[in-house]
């Protein structure tokens, strides 16, 4: 029961993670052009891979002389993870939202 | 490959200090400005979250090269008590036009005085939704992760 929970909070509640997990959402990756398209070195970017893959969110396998990552097989609970996150903060912002006073009316342009 | 266990909906609350209309009108009406755009889908960056106001309205994001993706459909709206919608992307990250996969997400809306309304959220039948197995190819298969819905993609004209 808790290991959803744990997944979700615990896996993507880093925010480097969520990063590395939402590249993968839009398709497989090597650990360089994860380190390319993010702030932090290679090896940072292999230890947080390594906790998804423990995690169960994400798996990989070799091309050639590279390692390619990308969401497990197994979507639904990777994409369930994501959406725990997701749920959380879209409420924190309905929150925020819903509180601000409305705005003055928008004039509108000619 | 088949995923039989049930799969915990994810439940959340918020309590707002708005009046139960003005909650409901916000979470419906004015979804585009609450939900963190960063939290999508389809390719492109997101223009705009839209959510159709009654049932069988669609929910979908439109990205910035006006390219629809779509999220899932309102089966109940019962404003202000309770709002009922799927989320049909299913494993492979991809929209499922099938209701019978589709996960539900219920939305009840409870006054808790006149000016505070708590907010609960449970996004649950995980299970129903098709899993991830294709997802290799689906992802491989070119341009990525995108499902443009060319069926749906009838752009939301006469907005500017």
């Amino acid at each position: 029961m808790t290991a959803y929970g744990d997944a979700g909070l615990g896996l993507l509640g880093d925010p480097t993670r969520r990063a590395i997990f939402e590249l993968l959402a839009r398709g497989p990756l090597s650990v360089q052009q994860l380190a390319d398209r993010l702030p932090i070195s290679r090896p940072a970017v292999s230890q947080h891979l390594r906790v998804l893959k423990d995690g169960g969110l994400v798996d990989s396998h070799a091309e050639g002389t590279r390692r390619i990552y990308r969401l497990d097989q197994a979507g639904v609970t990777a994409l369930r993870a994501w959406l725990d996150g997701v749920w959380a903060d879209a409420l924190t912002g309905f929150q925020k939202v819903a509180e601000t006073p409305p705005p003055e009316p928008r004039q509108e342009t000619p | 490959m088949t995923t039989t266990a049930p799969i915990p909906p994810i439940t959340d609350s918020a309590t707002v200090a708005v009046p139960i209309d003005e909650a409901f009108r916000v979470f419906t009406g004015e979804v585009d400005a609450w939900w963190p755009h960063q939290f999508h889908i389809g390719a492109a960056e997101v223009e705009e979250v839209v959510l159709e106001p009654r049932v069988d309205g669609r929910w979908y994001e439109r990205g910035v090269d006006g390219t629809e993706c779509d999220w899932g459909r309102v089966l109940v709206w019962d404003p202000p008590h309770r709002l009922v919608l799927t989320w049909q992307i299913n494993g492979s990250w991809q929209f499922d036009p099938d209701p019978a996969h589709a996960s539900e997400i219920e939305v009840r809306f409870t006054a808790s005085g006149p000016a505070e309304t708590v907010v609960d959220v449970e996004h649950g039948s995980f299970e129903r939704l098709v899993g991830g197995g294709t997802i290799n190819d689906a992802i491989r298969g070119g341009g990525g992760w995108v499902f443009l819905l060319d069926g749906f993609g009838a752009v939301v004209a006469g907005r500017s």
